[in-house]
């Protein structure tokens, strides 16, 4: 069991912290449950998120960061299930809901982003039609209110009204993730939660929407779940950032404190793995081995067989998220019954493991 | 290529290839590649970046033989590759010019060992060799790549394999054919970011050990940055850019090559996004008009960018670029 609490963390001055969280993540498990036994796909992960936060969650694929988002937006199927926790979004536990009860929230409150706009668009009916279907669902009749809003969206995402006649293929892939976005907005929504958005775009493309995204948040304050493998891109644009392994948080604080010192070896080998565009050429080695088989569990860090800084604790106890300064660890060099060895200086943690230039 | 540099390894000459689309009543051709000449060294990483649409591919698959130029020529060596028309003659020439492709997870036969697409490319394009010799050269071309012990990873399943142990099994199957150059179209995309670099490494070796050539194809710059010895940008099927790629990427000298550096995300960089305006919309290349293809996107454009398209000019010492405002002695800024 966590032994630090969410609310033991200071927020970036300027976050509205007197209003309180709009979600609350509390010790959440899904599980996939199949003949051979459950897989463990996320581990008691919680979180607050506040009004117009933006939050990053990076990690490999595998790791779960995709599961826990289906599993925030209730949007599992089986053999995924919710094994334990809850998700308390605006002061409702949303695990559990019926579909009925969860169609009012979703759109209105709550919007999702998918990774492949290609696949989670319609390829039959116009971009115009498919934003009328979403806004009719929530008992907007009016054809004149669905065409002025419809074009009213498209143009806070940068795109021309005439697409609203547009089919997706008739679109850049640049465009269709527009698109998607600016479905996620019809309402206003308190949450939009986006899964790997700007994978499938080039960079030039890529900065471009993640730019936009910012701004749409915070001219309209909703706050974001922004999950991606490419832990660079959210270094500018996320107030917070989880690094996740196995199912599991390994790293979790301010965006800012986790590039400047990462701590969990895992994280400070995340940063190593990119070869920068400026700067000098040096070999890098990235972080040796495969991810871990989650369907065999095993005693100890998840990240053992792989971390540099092992030591022989840790094929023995399985670490918690432990609290230095205002950042949590899942990393026995930081607490545990080898008493943090890393804890005496935490005040320069993981100098030689940081990125180092 | 006008460097004192050694004999190309395979250079292509004005190479084109145009697509037809639409239908009777709207006929209309994409450019996918126009005019494109390069040249690719023995022993050389050279690294092809381009945004989606740019015609990357379309050249992978022309120097591969899988498409056929709509103008221009392809040499390997001295010989034309339209030269090239019986069966032995292709088998032998994709055996020396193999490709590794993007996708790890749809490029290798599931229900069959991972030594099966090793050993049957290898009866395919090398028929001198006993069947003894093959699995030599399947545990050579393994151990290459870095995947040990061999001879246990042969007798796998590609489900039992990670992402990285596939993509590395695809270049273990290149290399068995002695190549002399591999065409890789997007090896490491699809990998995870923890493992990506040590696939780079592996292409390293490959060059350092081996003295294969690569073409790596690929829209990460720092990539192509850690790992390549020349660089090409192209943009709306023109090279747009070529050079060393250390002095390509210190200074750029075309608007577009400074767009996609400046957008490539550092952490440890403050973010400028008061230079944001570009979105990053693709190129019109269906029936192109002359002049340059950028210039909808350029901030610098002049009017003899709307009429004259643009050769690629030596403005340093093996470094050029297409650009009519680009000059050698001091580099235009458009952005970053």
């Amino acid at each position: 069991m966590s032994s630090v609490r969410a609310d033991a963390d200071p927020r970036p001055p300027g976050s509205a912290k007197t209003t309180g969280p709009i979600l609350t993540v509390s010790d959440l498990s899904v599980a996939y449950v199949m003949d051979r036994g459950a897989v463990a796909a996320v581990d008691r992960v919680s979180f607050e998120l506040y009004p117009g936060e933006f939050l990053g969650i990076v990690g490999e694929s595998g790791c779960g960061k995709s599961t826990l988002l289906f599993a925030i937006a209730q949007l599992l199927n089986p053999p995924a299930t919710v094994t334990g926790g809850s998700v308390v979004f605006k002061g409702i536990n949303m695990v559990g809901m019926t579909d009925k009860q969860l169609m009012a929230i979703r759109w209105r409150d709550l919007s999702v982003v998918m990774q492949s706009a290609m696949n989670a668009l319609n390829p039959v009916l116009s971009i115009g039609a498919q934003f009328k279907d979403a806004m009719r669902a929530h008992g907007v009749t009016s054809a004149e209110e669905i065409a002025a809003r419809s074009a009213e969206v498209l143009r806070m995402v940068g795109i021309d009204p005439v697409h609203l006649n547009s089919y997706p293929h008739q679109l850049s892939g640049g465009m269709r993730q527009r698109s998607m976005i600016a479905m996620a907005l019809l309402f206003t929504p308190d949450l939009v939660i986006m899964d790997e958005p700007t994978s499938a775009l080039d960079v030039v493309a890529q900065r471009s929407l993640m730019v936009h995204i910012k701004k749409l948040q915070e001219e309209l304050g909703f706050a974001v779940i922004f999950v991606t493998h490419d832990m660079s891109l959210v270094s500018h644009f996320s107030e917070r950032l989880m690094v996740m392994y196995a199912g599991q948080v390994a790293e979790y604080g301010a965006t800012r404190q986790v590039f400047d010192t990462p701590r969990h070896p895992y994280s400070a080998g995340l940063m190593e793995a990119f070869p920068s565009i400026r700067g000098k050429r040096v070999p890098l080695t990235g972080i040796p081995g495969r991810p871990p088989d989650l369907s065999r569990p095993q005693v100890g860090c998840w990240f053992a067989p792989r971390c540099p800084k092992v030591m022989p604790v840790c094929s023995e106890v399985n670490p918690d998220l432990y609290s230095v300064q205002d950042v949590q660890v899942r990393c026995l060099l930081y607490g545990g019954p080898a008493g943090g060895t890393a804890r005496a200086d935490a005040a320069a943690p993981a100098e030689e493991m940081s990125t180092g230039d | 290529m006008t460097d004192p540099a050694p004999e190309p390894l395979l250079r292509t000459e004005k190479l084109s290839r145009h697509f037809k689309i639409g239908n009777a009543l709207s006929r209309h051709t994409l450019h996918a590649v126009d005019d494109v000449t390069l040249a690719i060294r023995p022993r050389e990483i050279v690294a092809l970046a381009g945004e989606s649409g740019s015609g990357k591919s379309t050249i992978a698959r022309l120097l591969a033989k899988t498409y056929k130029p709509t103008s221009g020529e392809i040499y390997f060596g001295e010989r034309p590759l339209s030269s090239i028309r019986s069966r032995k003659d292709l088998l032998r020439y994709r055996g020396e010019v193999p490709m590794v492709f993007q996708d790890p997870f749809a490029s290798i036969n599931p229900v069959y060992h991972a030594s099966h697409g090793i050993l049957r490319a290898l009866t395919l394009h090398r028929p001198e060799l006993s069947r003894a010799e093959r699995y030599e050269e399947a545990l050579r071309a393994l151990t290459a790549v870095g995947l040990s012990p061999a001879a246990d990873i042969m007798e796998r399943y590609p489900h039992e394999l990670s992402g990285g142990q596939r993509q590395r099994i695809g270049f273990a199957q290149a290399l068995s054919l002695r190549p002399k150059l591999i065409l890789a179209d997007e090896p490491v995309s699809m990998l995870d970011v923890s493992i990506r670099i040590g696939l780079l490494n592996v292409m390293a070796s490959l060059r350092d050990q081996q003295g294969v050539s690569i073409l790596y194809i690929t829209h990460d710059i720092a990539s192509a940055r850690y790992v390549a010895d020349r660089l090409i940008v192209m943009y709306a099927g023109h090279i747009v850019e070529t050079g060393p790629v250390e002095d390509v990427l210190t200074s750029p000298r075309h608007p577009y090559t400074q767009l996609l550096i400046s957008a490539v995300p550092d952490p440890r960089a403050e973010l400028n996004v008061s230079a944001e305006t570009d979105k990053g919309e693709p190129p019109r290349v269906i029936d192109p008009q002359p002049g340059c293809r950028f210039r909808w996107r350029c901030p610098l454009a002049i009017d003899e960018c709307a009429q004259v398209t643009p050769e690629l000019r030596q403005l340093l010492p093996g470094h050029q670029a297409a650009c009519h405002v680009a000059v050698a002695s001091e580099p235009i800024r458009a952005f970053g």
